[in-house]
This record gives C-alpha cells, sequence and structure tokens, in this order.
C-alpha cells in the first residue's frame, strides 16, 4: 500500500539529510560532518521515537487528538528527573554515568506511566472529552510540581535540570547518543513487529477482543514501548508537546491506511523531513534565530485547535 | 458446548448476576431475553471475556474462559459488536480479512484469501467489497460483521442486541443469514434479543433472565407464556397464537 508515497518520502528525507551536512560548511569538511553527522542522528532519532510513539498511542487509545506529549508523558519524563536531582543533589547526579541514568530513567518511566495511563486508559476509551482533560489536567498537575520542586532546589541543581525543561533541536545532547540509539531501535524493532496486532487492536475492545488480541495486553506492551521511545526523545532534546500530533495528522492525511506497516515507517519519515527540513532550512537557509521547536510547537498546536473543534463540532 | 458454572457477578457489592449455571451445545439459536436491566449484557460480556471473571467458570468447549489462550478462544467463539465507530480507512474486504487474523496473525495465505472472498460472495458484498465501511448502510455494515465472524469460523458466536439500529428489512434479513449460518453451517448462535417475537421466530432456544437470575428456559412456544409477560416482563401486553406461534402484541 502506497509503496511510491514512502519512496517519495525517504527520497525526500535524504535530500534534507545531505542538505543539513553539505550546505554551507565553512573549515573542515571532516570536522563539520562529524560533529552535524552526530545532529543528524540526534534529530532522525526524535523523529522516529516521536512519530511511532504517537501513532501507536492514538491506535491503542483509539482517538487522533491525544498523543503521548498532551497527555504528560515527557512532563511525566521531567519530574522523574527533577525528583532524582532533588534528592541525589546535583553534584552526586552529575557524577553518575548519564548512559546508566537515562537507563534508569527511562526504566522508572516505564513502571509509571503503565500505572498512570494504563488506568486512564482502562477507565476513559469510550469517552474521549473526559480522557483528554484528564490528561490535559494531568500534564498540568505533573508540569506544576516539576516546577515548584526547581524553584525550591538551589540554582546549581536548578541548572542541571533546566537542560531537561525546554525543547532544543539544535543542541541536542548527542553525547547520549549512544544509549539512546539503542534504547531506540530496540523499541522501534518491537513496535514493527506489533504493527499487525496494532492493527487489529485499532478496531476497537470489541472486536479485538474477538480474534484474540485482548486490548488490556496490548495497551500495556504498547505503552512499555511509548515511554522508552518518549523517555529518549526527551532526553536528547526536551520535552516537545505538539509534535508528534503534527506528524501523526499530516501521516494520516498523506497515508490513508490502517495498516501500522504502512503508518509507523511513513510517521517516521514525515517526522524526519520535519525535523531535519526544518532545521536545514532554519539554521542555514535562513539562518533564523527561531528556534525550530516554536515554529514546530506553533503549527502542531494549530493542528491541536483544529482537530479539536472538528472533534467537538460532531 | 459451552458451559457456564456457578457464574455470580458483583459490581460494588450489588449483585448483577447471581449463580448462573446453563450448558448451551454445539448447533441452534439460543435467544437470550428478559427486561432492561436483568443482566443480559453482563452474562454476555463475561462469556465473550470482554469483563473479567468474579466468581464461577465458563468453559468453551474443552478451553477455559480466563486461562486458555486468547489465541485459541478465537478460533471457537467470536463476539459481533453491537456498532463500531467506523474509519474510513477500512474497506469491507479489510474487515472481513480480520476474521482470519486469528490463524494467520497478520500474514494471511491463499487459503485465507480465498475464504475471505467466499464469505464475502456468501453474505453478498462482493459488489461493494472495495467500498469504504462508513459509506455504508447500517444494515449492509452489520452484513460486513457477520461476514467477518462467518469466516472466523467459530464454532460460537456471541451477539448482544445486533438489532439495535437496524429497520425491519434489515432486521430480518440478519435473522435470516443467523439462521442460516446455524442450519447450514452447524454454527451455535447466542443472541440478546428484545423483541420476543423475533425470539420466538427464529430461535430454537429462548433463555429468560430477570434480575441477574435465569427464570426460563426452553422452546420458544414453552417459555413465551401469558405468565413470562405479567410476572417476569412485568406488563400486560397480550399473548396471541399466530400460526402456532406465541405473538406478543404491544
Ligand atoms: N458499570 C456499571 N456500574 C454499575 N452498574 C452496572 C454497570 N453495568 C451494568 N450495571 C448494572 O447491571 C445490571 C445489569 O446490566 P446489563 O447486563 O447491561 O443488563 P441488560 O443487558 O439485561 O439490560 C443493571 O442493573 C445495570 O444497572
Ligand atoms: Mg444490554
Amino acid at each position: 500500500m502506497y509503496p511510491r508515497r514512502l519512496v517519495l518520502l525517504s527520497v525526500l528525507l535524504l535530500l534534507c539529510a545531505l542538505g543539513y551536512l553539505f550546505t554551507d560548511v565553512k573549515g573542515s569538511l571532516e570536522f563539520a560532518l562529524m560533529f552535524r553527522g552526530k545532529k543528524l542522528a540526534a534529530l532522525l532519532l526524535i523523529s522516529a521515537s516521536q512519530a511511532v510513539a504517537a501513532v501507536m498511542f492514538q491506535t491503542i487509545s483509539g482517538n487522533r487528538i491525544l498523543t503521548p506529549s498532551i497527555m504528560g508523558f515527557d512532563a511525566l519524563y521531567v519530574l522523574i528527573l527533577t525528583t532524582a536531582v532533588v534528592f541525589l543533589g546535583a553534584p552526586t547526579y552529575q557524577r553518575l554515568d548519564s548512559g546508566l541514568l537515562m537507563l534508569a530513567n527511562a526504566t522508572l518511566m516505564c513502571g509509571a506511566a503503565i500505572l498512570l495511563f494504563g488506568l486512564l486508559l482502562r477507565r476513559g476509551r469510550d469517552d474521549l472529552m473526559r480522557m483528554l482533560l484528564t490528561g490535559v489536567v494531568l500534564a498540568v498537575m505533573l508540569r506544576s510540581v516539576t516546577g515548584l520542586m526547581q524553584r525550591v532546589i538551589d540554582p546549581n541543581e536548578y541548572a542541571v535540570v533546566q537542560a531537561a525543561s525546554f525543547a532544543r533541536f539544535a543542541r541536542a545532547e548527542t553525547d547520549l547518543l549512544g544509549v539512546s540509539a539503542a534504547l531506540c531501535l530496540v523499541a522501534l524493532a518491537f513496535a514493527w513487529r506489533m504493527r499487525h496486532r496494532l492493527d487489529v487492536l485499532a478496531l476497537g475492545p470489541v472486536v479485538s477482543t474477538s480474534l484474540g488480541e485482548p486490548p488490556l495486553k496490548g495497551q500495556r506492551w504498547a505503552l512499555l514501548l511509548i515511554s522508552v521511545l518518549v523517555s529518549v526523545s526527551t532526553a536528547l532534546v526536551g520535552p516537545v508537546a505538539f509534535f508528534g500530533l503534527l506528524v501523526s495528522a499530516l501521516t494520516y492525511m498523506v497515508l490513508p491506511t490502517y495498516r501500522h506497516a504502512v503508518l509507523l515507517p511513513g510517521s517516521a519519515l514525515i517526522a524526519g523531513v520535519i525535523l531535519v527540513g526544518g532545521q536545514w532550512a532554519l539554521e542555514r537557509v535562513f539562518s533564523f534565530s527561531t528556534p525550530l521547536s516554536v515554529v514546530v510547537e506553533f503549527l502542531g498546536g494549530l493542528v491541536f485547535l483544529l482537530l479539536l473543534l472538528k472533534g467537538l463540532k460532531r | 458446548m459451552i458451559e457456564v458454572h456457578n457464574l455470580t457477578y458483583r459490581i460494588a457489592d450489588a449483585p448483577i448476576l447471581t449463580d448462573i449455571s446453563l450448558r448451551v451445545p454445539l448447533g441452534g439459536i439460543v435467544a437470550l431475553i428478559g427486561p432492561n436491566g436483568a443482566g443480559k449484557s453482563t452474562l454476555l460480556s463475561l462469556m465473550a471475556r470482554l469483563l473479567p471473571l468474579q466468581q464461577g467458570r465458563i468453559t468453551v468447549d474443552e478451553l477455559t474462559v480466563g486461562q486458555s489462550d486468547d489465541r485459541e478462544l478465537a478460533r471457537r467463539l467470536a463476539i459481533l459488536p453491537q456498532t463500531m465507530h467506523a474509519t474510513s480507512r477500512l474497506t469491507v474486504r479489510d474487515l472481513v480479512s480480520f476474521g482470519r487474523y486469528p490463524y494467520h496473525r497478520g500474514r494471511p495465505t491463499k487459503e485465507d484469501r480465498s475464504l475471505v472472498e467466499e464469505g464475502l460472495g456468501l453474505f453478498e458484498l462482493s459488489a461493494m467489497a472495495d467500498r469504504s465501511l462508513d459509506t455504508l448502510s447500517g444494515g449492509q455494515r452489520q452484513r460486513a460483521f457477520v461476514a467477518m465472524t462467518y469466516v472466523q469460523d467459530t464454532n460460537y458466536v456471541l451477539l448482544d442486541e445486533p438489532l439495535n439500529n437496524l429497520d425491519l428489512a434489515a432486521s430480518r434479513s440478519l435473522m435470516v443469514r443467523l439462521r442460516e449460518l446455524a442450519d447450514a453451517k452447524g454454527r451455535t448462535i447466542i443472541i440478546v434479543l428484545h423483541d420476543i417475537n423475533v425470539a420466538t421466530a427464529y430461535a430454537d432456544r429462548v433463555l429468560v433472565m430477570k434480575d441477574g437470575r435465569l427464570c426460563g428456559d426452553g422452546a420458544p412456544r414453552d417459555v413465551v407464556t401469558p405468565e413470562l409477560i405479567k410476572d417476569v416482563f412485568e406488563t400486560d401486553a397480550t399473548l396471541r397464537v399466530v400460526d402456532g406461534r406465541p405473538v406478543v402484541l404491544a
């Protein structure tokens, strides 16, 4: 299904990546390529994570408006991180191996997400508005608790957590790239293996139970993968609220199919084109000082409002 | 055979089902009737494993609900949903193809595909096989779902008030098809019906429920009596015998 569109998207992404790597190189090409190559890898990882997490979440929650970020997944990540800094103290925290820390954070995140969002999904699946409200309130609450903690800690500690609290595509944490890539690729591989199950889960709880795919099991498994993907992406660039939504909405438009075998890779490609292409255009072509996150969040926010208004009318 | 042993179900200490036991052997249509709130949907949902069991046991042939593999159960027992938010991404053929999922888990074989085409033909869906579900009428969509459970090839099919959104023609056509499935293919159909007349017209056996208990079980003409109308449904509608079959005059 839609092989031409997938090929087209791949070519587009390749062009963006080449453009990002080779435009406007000053000084040593080798150095620039290595530096930019790492950035590019980070951007690609984030794209794939955010896209696949958003599409999977929308499938298991049975709607097209909610994404992990809107429901507060990345807020949960930042909260866990802040709590760790507060309890361990900044010096101890910074002495710990950053890769190990990320693994630990991702693990905690998986547990917390399954508890919190598993419950939410079970109670609210048939009632979109209720789930939306609970999710948004939950996200605000998580952010406020985080904010409160960040206010009471001392400035040194604050500097440590602050980096994790804002989106920054241009300055992705490339020193975490190795662990991130490993975690992310494993999660993506499992998501890919789940593609047929996701097709069935999308049919709703009754039909998927009838077909031997109990929704609770599938949801738990998907939430696990989503938590890993969101943790990785948040660790690399910080929280992004509406990027996933922008990507998933575009994906359903460009690839109108129910098959996750197409939706998952398609959404990752679209996300890559937006991030890499956007970063290239902003950094090199327009030499804008506007961070890409602002543009992406603005567009994504717009999509969110449009979908919400459409959903309310129906 | 589906066997229900001493099934009890509570919600927040309120008894919804109390000590229900029953056996449904292979073949035929069993109608489940009773006033609103009697617990029909709850009983069906427990058999369908849509709700977790609290007390009691349900077995489907040699499989035990809640213990046996979900995939194996899916080859024995299918559930026909009342409605599904139809997505425009799904064509009729896509939906019917899902019926084979318990067998191929996403990798359909040639045999799976030919069974799907057979199902489409049998339910007169071939002409609209490539139309998306949300362009169909309620009756056509329901037919697509029945075709899906047909290709799922299970001994048992559970349906909860499938006639709710259907007009007279679509209701009759659905019941006639279910009758065919039972007669020609030996399937067992357990169906919740709120219209007693539909139950007497199409079912082989009627189960009556009230207040979470089974209070009647037998052939339609033996079960549907003036006493049933008065005591179970608590109304005084008249019962007439038309063409040898009891008919409730609403
Ligand atoms: N989620 C629920 N919370 C509380 N009571 C419920 C719930 N679901 C069903 N009930 C109660 O259980 C009883 C049986 O419901 P149900 O099985 O849907 O009956 P029927 O399908 O025969 O109309 C009713 O009295 C209903 O009020
Ligand atoms: Mg009911």
